[in-house]
């Protein structure tokens, strides 16, 4: 790999070069001697026609759709969205997905940072079977996984048998308290990754160094360790977080109607009474806490690494 | 260092693989289940449900109707998710990062919106319930796949691979045939391979666009736990987890003994 890297560098820098000098690149090396310049720009517009045709068109423009229905149907005007926190049953869900969300995010990254943390000071051999065992569930169907909690929690199941036997009634099934636990099962590769490749980057040496000077473990841990695997806990938090807002087979499957998620509030305007405008509000409502979850994190991440490295790796 | 089972970040591995592996491992007994109902630990030993997958027309036309939404599907995301990502590389860093969080959006706007945007359209369109509604939804969700596991392997692609093959006399697409395409294969590959898992296991699109003559596995399965109570889903769920492991294996073994790049770095 080292052999390559002073190349790819010495690319990067022609990159660099032509940002800053617009039209002052030698087109054999960087456009792949296919004449002009502007033949060039055309080639790379070619290649990207498809794509945006087939997003725009089948993607984006049903997005803006749904915008323009939210606050068209069944009237013009913002009434869908003003519905949405004023008719008390709505925003009980919304504030019930939140939370839910919330919790499996801290619940997720708490089973994942041990995990992950084995895997960047463990044996490649061990780590090779550790990061299979990471994408297991990605080979399970998503509807047979939920299938098994369904299973196992069920009434009467194995363990509603087992608590009963020490006098607990503790239903998991169509409570908010089995989706949890099944969403974080689901969804714990997602924070076990990108924690993983987050973790993986920091120096070990500073935790030793730190113990060399004097500090215990557990203080070269809390001082040093931990705020150095900040941004990828950060990052695999809000990832969790975000792909909870919008779940849709672990609630349909394990929770219940009395206690909906909101993509089950958005499938039941959809399926039942076909109220596009009212079910958009409540899609495009998701989407903006989406994007604010995502740049509050990417906002922390840049602070933390601006404090830590100089000039971070990307 | 050495990972020793018995010590707290041992254990901590060892409960925490448990509950990964969960799921994928219990499936498996239930399927041979001899009781009708979705019973755990199975009060006997039977064949029934994968009988029952195999006789059930519906069933296999679920299983159909979904090969045929991949099958297509994955080519066409291969293809212009490839295209796009050739497309990015020849871009300047700025255009490139721009372009990139464009083409794999799909991935951060929540399914179910897209799934109802992706709804509202195909029924004004007339496409509600149809296979071609379904491919060509199933397509915008996998392109993001393509574009990053190819993306991925430019990333590391010698640009000066392509002038010198220029140098030496031959065209653009030659250059491009002989050179840079055997490079990206495996990033291509890998593309295929989600594009295929996720178009074959998207539940939320294929709920809300289904139809007569277009009902996914996926679907089905759901459908038959929520409404029928029917067991059939964990013979289904046992042969896709056995599928999917082989073509994950089959694929990670033939791409490294064949991967150039990495011959490169051990000489």
């Amino acid at each position: 790999m080292s052999v390559s890297l002073p190349s790819a560098a010495s690319a990067d820098a022609i990159d660099t070069a032509t940002t800053l000098v617009p039209g002052g690149l030698d087109p054999i090396r960087r456009r792949g001697g296919s004449g002009t310049s502007w033949h060039a720009v055309l080639i790379t517009c070619v290649l990207m026609i498809p794509a945006a045709v087939a997003l725009g068109l089948l993607f984006f423009y049903p997005l803006v759709e749904i915008i323009r229905l939210s606050v068209t149907e069944p009237e013009v005007g913002f009434g869908n969205y003003i519905e949405l926190f004023a008719d008390g049953y709505t925003v009980n869900i919304v504030l019930r997905t939140l939370w839910t969300a919330f919790v499996v995010a801290v619940v997720t990254i708490a089973l994942a940072f041990p995990f992950a943390y084995a895997m960047t000071i463990c044996k490649p051999m061990t780590r090779a079977v550790l990061f299979t065992i990471v994408l297991i569930p990605f080979w399970t169907s998503a509807v047979g996984k939920n299938f098994v909690f369904l299973a196992l929690f069920q009434r009467n199941g194995v363990i509603d048998t087992f608590l009963s036997g020490f006098g607990i009634h503790f239903p998991l099934i169509g409570t908010t308290l089995g989706v949890t636990i099944a969403m974080s099962q689901v969804l714990l590769p997602f924070a076990v990754l990108p924690l993983y490749a987050s973790l993986g980057q920091i120096d070990l040496r500073l935790v030793q160094a730190a113990q060399g000077l004097g500090a215990s473990k557990f203080v070269s841990f809390l001082r040093v360790y931990l705020p150095l695997s900040a941004p990828g806990l950060v990052a695999g938090a809000v990832l969790v977080f975000v792909l909870s807002l919008g779940f849709y087979v672990t609630p349909a499957m394990l929770g219940s109607p009395q206690h909906a998620l909101i993509a089950q509030l958005i499938m039941a305007r959809v399926q039942m009474v076909l109220d596009l405008g009212g079910a958009g509000a409540i899609g495009i409502f998701l989407l903006v806490v989406t994007l604010l979850s995502l740049g509050l994190s990417r906002l922390v991440a840049a602070r933390v690494t601006t404090g830590t490295t100089i000039g971070g790796l990307k | 260092m050495k990972l020793k089972p018995w010590t707290p970040l041992g254990i901590a591995v060892i409960l925490v693989s448990v509950l990964l592996a969960l799921p994928a491992v219990l499936i498996v007994p239930m399927s041979f289940s001899s009781g009708s109902t979705f019973q755990f630990p199975p009060p006997g030993w039977s064949t029934q449900w994968y009988e029952n997958l195999f006789s059930d027309p519906g069933w296999r036309d679920a299983v159909l109707t979904s090969l045929k939404v991949s099958a297509m599907a994955t080519p066409l995301a291969l293809l212009i998710g490839t295209l796009a990502s050739l497309g990015l590389f020849r871009m300047t860093q700025k255009l490139r990062l721009t372009g990139m969080a464009i083409l794999v959006s799909p991935l951060v706007i929540p399914n179910i919106l897209i799934a109802l945007a992706a709804y509202a359209f195909f029924l004004r369109m007339g496409l509600s319930g149809t296979i071609t509604g379904l491919v060509l939804s199933q397509t915008c969700l996998a392109i993001p796949f393509v574009v990053i596991a190819v993306s991925a392997r430019l990333q590391g692609y010698d640009r000066s691979l392509t002038a010198a093959a220029l140098s030496l006399g031959a065209s653009a697409f030659t250059a491009f045939r002989t050179v840079t395409l055997p490079l990206i294969t495996p990033g291509i590959v890998a593309g295929a391979v989600f594009a295929f898992v996720s178009s074959f296991d998207e539940l939320i699109i294929a709920l809300l666009l289904q139809g007569p003559g277009a009902v996914t596995l996926p679907v089905k399965m759901f459908d038959s736990v929520v409404e029928e109570a029917d067991p059939t889903i964990t013979a289904v769920s046992t042969l896709l987890v056995a599928a999917v492991s082989a073509v994950i294996l089959l694929v990670q073994f033939g791409w490294i003994s064949k991967d150039p790049q990495n011959k490169k770095g051990q000489a």
